[in-house]
């Protein structure tokens, strides 16, 4: 059965009919030819997927896309601005660059989202499993970025530069 | 035309270097285009999508494929089954001759293949798809007592048994003898990127031309493979892969799924197929690292000399297709000793068809040989380090050829230092920090060095002191675009930015697989020979348009030296007093790989290395279930590879030096020597903290708590 749905794709306003079986990342992938985010495990186990859906950090993969008409989705593409001639990119993004947060490419825009997310939710006060101190503002010490950036498996094993990279940011 | 050049050595400006990723905008915008993800700006225009239905039985016989109510699902275009499938013209490679006949060979082998419109109706036909067999008893089991064969070789080529002076009689009259088992997982690769084709069918100047966007390791390999088994010329198979999400060795040969791709488009001529293999299938069909069981054992004096060496390996491969990994051969050249014998031998298996990941046999055999070490360290009451200095070899123990720089104990020596070494307690279980046991290990790394022939380059004047530099191998992740544009730069002595790099398509020169830690000294040399000619050929200012394309001739010399990489591995583990949980603190690599082209790129690599080999170390096994022959852990939630949680304190180092006869760059090879040694370091690190000795990996928790 197909439905269409409306999303915000990087700002591009998208009209779009999906099979009700549809998840949120092939919409994107498969039909709109968005292929930022990746698919890595399509179980919600690897974090490949990651966009910011209505500005939190999302696993597209666990998401059906008719469940989500309307939605507004910036990937890794859009947060560099967007379209092929945009090299606006964002701080993070740089933070990856600057410290070889990556090897393959694979992981890594559904890094980027994941680290935008991040350090959203500090900014925010958010805890982690790791947080000591449930009321304060959490600190993001190197093992609170372990942990919150520990949905998304880089299996190029590139976390030491995303640490650091997430920590430039951070600082940025 | 190509011609072979013989090189001399480049004068590094680049080289050296830090240079950015030249992908890397690509890659962190999400803009890089991987396999599946090609459009209709590279004529995938309207692909359908493929789905894979796989047999639920080890052994025996299709007979009969029900695809009514597949073809009865709206979107479904076709089933393809072993009787409906386009026939092929060799079959030989059982792994890739895929529906030629009704026989199963292992749980998960392809059986039929659906077409649709869009992947959720090929899923849901796939699921559609009734498939009833004659099951035959299989057996799936690796075990000491399986019955075995002596292979003709092992991977790729090497020896499978190798035997000098009399073992039996040095054990007996050793002072200290150690005898144990060791036993490695089997592992699956995981490339983020599942296996991923899209492949379509046309015609140029009236023959059959075969286009693939393939997540492969070496494009010119998939094309060599595929066009005769298809009954084409090699030419008439083009396959692409600009951007690969890792491999680790399981994308470096084309798999089943590569055919099946090829064989469902051929059905609808023109029209593009694409297939993304799940991260479940992949359990199955992509390859992986057998299991192995090493008997080792070491005779040595009481000042720690070794005697003699044995390696008796048991492990497993398809009885579909031979795989045989070289688990003994570090062994043969590692330490010094008079009498040494290695053994390898096989169990084919009603199962899935193993193949290469990274460091195969390095990464085994040296789990078990370093751990063994660690033991008679132990025994003799030395230092595990001075052990290894004792054991040094003045000439590769193999071949008695000279090493060309074996630099083991520079390694060590550095390591230590950095690692702060000499504190560390001599004997086991000495230190505990609260309710952890704290401890520190040490093992060996080696990867042999290796350039591929059948390697060329191509340098074109574009004017302007711009360059066109081409050959057709694959960046998976290594950064060798980035490297490639470094070597070109320096060997035509002109800015890394004005050279254009042109990478990953079977119509550019060719070039052998991403893999082997190969590929900057077989594609580098090929490149700094094209460019050398080239200069030979057209001088400093070219007219555009001028083109030289050569290979690189061998060094004379290096037929008489025996060229391998080494490095050092410090660990220190934390194993938790209740609960046996384990953490890895620190992690240093130190190594001798020839010069390091790019030191971004490379400690990438080195890290990327110790990364799995810690994971390894800690986490990863598939456990197949051999009552039905499969993995049951066939997922990344059941599948454990190391998270960014895992993963502490890790870094690598390398020695400043440059191995000129081996490439024109000077440099040797990184890409697995990373993985080699790293999970005996842990282990030897929970030995130095708990006093408990953990002989298999991976080493979970529960280990600790048996006593
Ligand atoms: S693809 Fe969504 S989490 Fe892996
Ligand atoms: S960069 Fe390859 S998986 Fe992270």
């Amino acid at each position: 059965m197909d439905e269409t749905i409306r999303l915000t794709v990087d700002g591009a306003e998208r009209t779009v009919e999906v099979d009700t079986r549809t998840t949120l990342l092939d919409a994107l992938r498969e039909r709109l030819e968005v292929t930022a985010p990746k698919k890595g495990c399509d179980h919600g186990q690897c974090g490949s997927c990651t966009v910011l859906l209505n500005g939190r950090r999302h696993l597209t993969c666990l998401a059906l896309a008719v469940a989500h008409d309307g939605a507004e989705i910036t990937t890794a593409d859009g947060l560099a601005g967007g379209g092929p001639s945009a090299d606006r990119l964002h701080p993070v993004q740089q933070a990856f660059l600057d410290h070889d947060g990556y090897q393959c490419g694979y992981c890594t825009p559904g890094q980027v989202c994941s680290a935008v997310g991040v350090l959203d939710e500090v900014k925010n006060g958010h805890p982690s499993h790791v947080t000591a101190d449930l009321e304060g503002d959490p600190d993001l010490t190197d093992d609170e970025i372990r942990e919150r950036m520990s949905g998304n498996l880089c299996r190029c094993g590139a976390y030491p530069g995303i640490l650091a990279a997430v920590r430039q940011a951070a600082g940025a | 035309m190509s011609v072979e050049q013989q090189t001399t050595p480049v004068r590094v400006r680049s080289i050296g270097t830090h240079l950015d990723r030249v992908d890397g905008v690509a890659k962190v915008t999400g803009r890089a285009p991987y396999a599946v993800e090609h459009g209709e700006a590279d004529g995938v225009v309207d692909p359908l999508h493929l789905w894979l239905v796989q047999s639920t039985v080890a052994k025996g016989v299709v007979v009969d494929v029900d695809t009514e109510s597949a073809r009865d699902h709206p979107g479904v275009i076709a089933v393809l089954d072993h009787a409906s499938a386009p026939r092929l013209a060799e079959s030989d490679d059982g792994e890739l001759a895929i529906l030629q006949e009704p026989t199963v060979h292992f749980r998960g082998q392809i059986v039929a293949l659906v077409l649709a419109e869009t992947s959720e109706a090929a899923r849901e036909g796939a699921a559609l798809v009734n498939v009833s067999y004659d099951v035959e008893p299989h057996e799936a089991e690796l075990r000491e007592d399986n019955a075995s064969y002596r292979p003709d070789s092992v991977n790729p080529d090497m020896e499978t048994d190798t035997e000098e002076g009399d073992v039996d009689a040095a054990i007996a009259a050793a002072d200290i003898v150690v005898e144990q088992t060791y036993r490695t997982a089997y592992e699956h690769n995981n490339p983020l990127e599942p296996h991923a084709t899209v492949a379509w069918w046309d015609e140029e100047d009236g023959r059959e031309i075969l286009s693939m966007f393939d997540s492969s390791q070496g494009v010119h390999g998939v094309a060599q493979t595929l066009a005769p088994m298809l009954g084409l010329e090699v030419d008439q198979v083009r396959v692409r892969a600009p951007y690969v999400g890792g491999g680790f060795g399981s994308k470096g040969e084309a798999h089943a799924h590569v055919m099946a791709t090829a064989l469902a488009a051929r059905t609808v001529r023109g029209r593009p197929v694409k297939l993304a293999v799940t991260r479940q299938q992949m359990f199955a069909l992509t390859g992986y690292r057998t299991a192995t069981i090493s008997h080792v054992r070491l005779g040595a004096g009481a000042d720690g000399r070794l005697a003699a060496i044995e390696h008796r390996v048991q492990e497993q491969s398809s009885a579909l297709k031979e795989y045989a990994e070289q688990t003994a051969s570090p062994t043969r050249m590692m330490y010094a000793a008079p009498h040494r014998r290695t053994s390898h031998r096989l169990a084919l298996l009603d199962v899935a068809v193993p193949s290469w990941m990274r460091a195969p046999g390095e990464m085994p055999g040296m789990f078990a040989h370093e751990v063994a070490m660690d033991e008679l360290a132990v025994e003799c009451g030395l230092d595990p380090i001075e052990l290894r200095i004792r054991n040094e070899p003045e000439l590769d123990p193999e071949t008695k050829k000279p090493f060309n720089n074996r630099r083991l104990l520079d390694c060590f020596r550095r390591g230590a230092e950095r690692f702060g070494w000499s504190s560390r307690p001599a004997h086991a279980r000495a230190t505990q920090d609260g309710d952890w046991w704290v401890g520190t290990g040490v093992a060996s790394a080696t990867y042999p060095a290796m350039r591929m022939p059948g390697n060329a380059a191509r340098v074109r004047s574009l004017g302007a002191g711009r360059y066109a530099v081409a050959i057709g191998s694959v960046d998976i992740g290594t950064g060798a675009r980035t490297v490639l544009t470094q070597i070109a730069a320096d060997a035509l002595g002109v800015e890394p930015g004005a050279i254009d790099l042109a990478i990953a398509d079977t119509r550019l020169p060719p070039a052998s697989v991403a893999g082997g830690s190969s590929g900057t000294s077989s594609w580098g040399s090929a490149v700094v020979a094209a460019a050398q000619r080239f200069r030979a050929d057209h001088g400093e200012h070219p007219d555009p348009g001028v083109e030289t394309t050569a290979s690189a001739a061998d060094d004379p010399q290096a037929d008489e030296l025996a060229f391998h990489s080494f490095g050092s591995v410090f660990a220190e583990a934390r194993v938790h007093r209740w609960t046996g949980e384990i953490r890895v603190p620190r992690l240093l690599g130190v190594y001798s790989v020839g010069r390091v082209i790019n030191p971004t790129t490379a400690r990438s690599q080195f890290i990327g290395g110790l990364v799995m080999g810690l994971s390894a170390g800690l986490f990863e096994e598939s456990y197949r279930d051999a009552r039905f022959g499969h993995m049951v852990t066939q997922d990344l939630a059941s599948y454990h590879v190391a998270s960014h949680a895992d993963v502490l304190d890790i870094d690598a180092e390398w020695l400043e030096e440059s191995d000129e006869v081996f490439t024109p760059m000077g440099s040797r090879g990184i890409g697995e020597i990373g993985i080699v040694g790293t999970a005996a370091a842990v282990a030897n690190a929970t030995y130095h903290a708990t006093g408990m000795r953990v002989r298999s990996i991976p080493i979970t928790p529960d280990r600790f708590l048996e006593s």
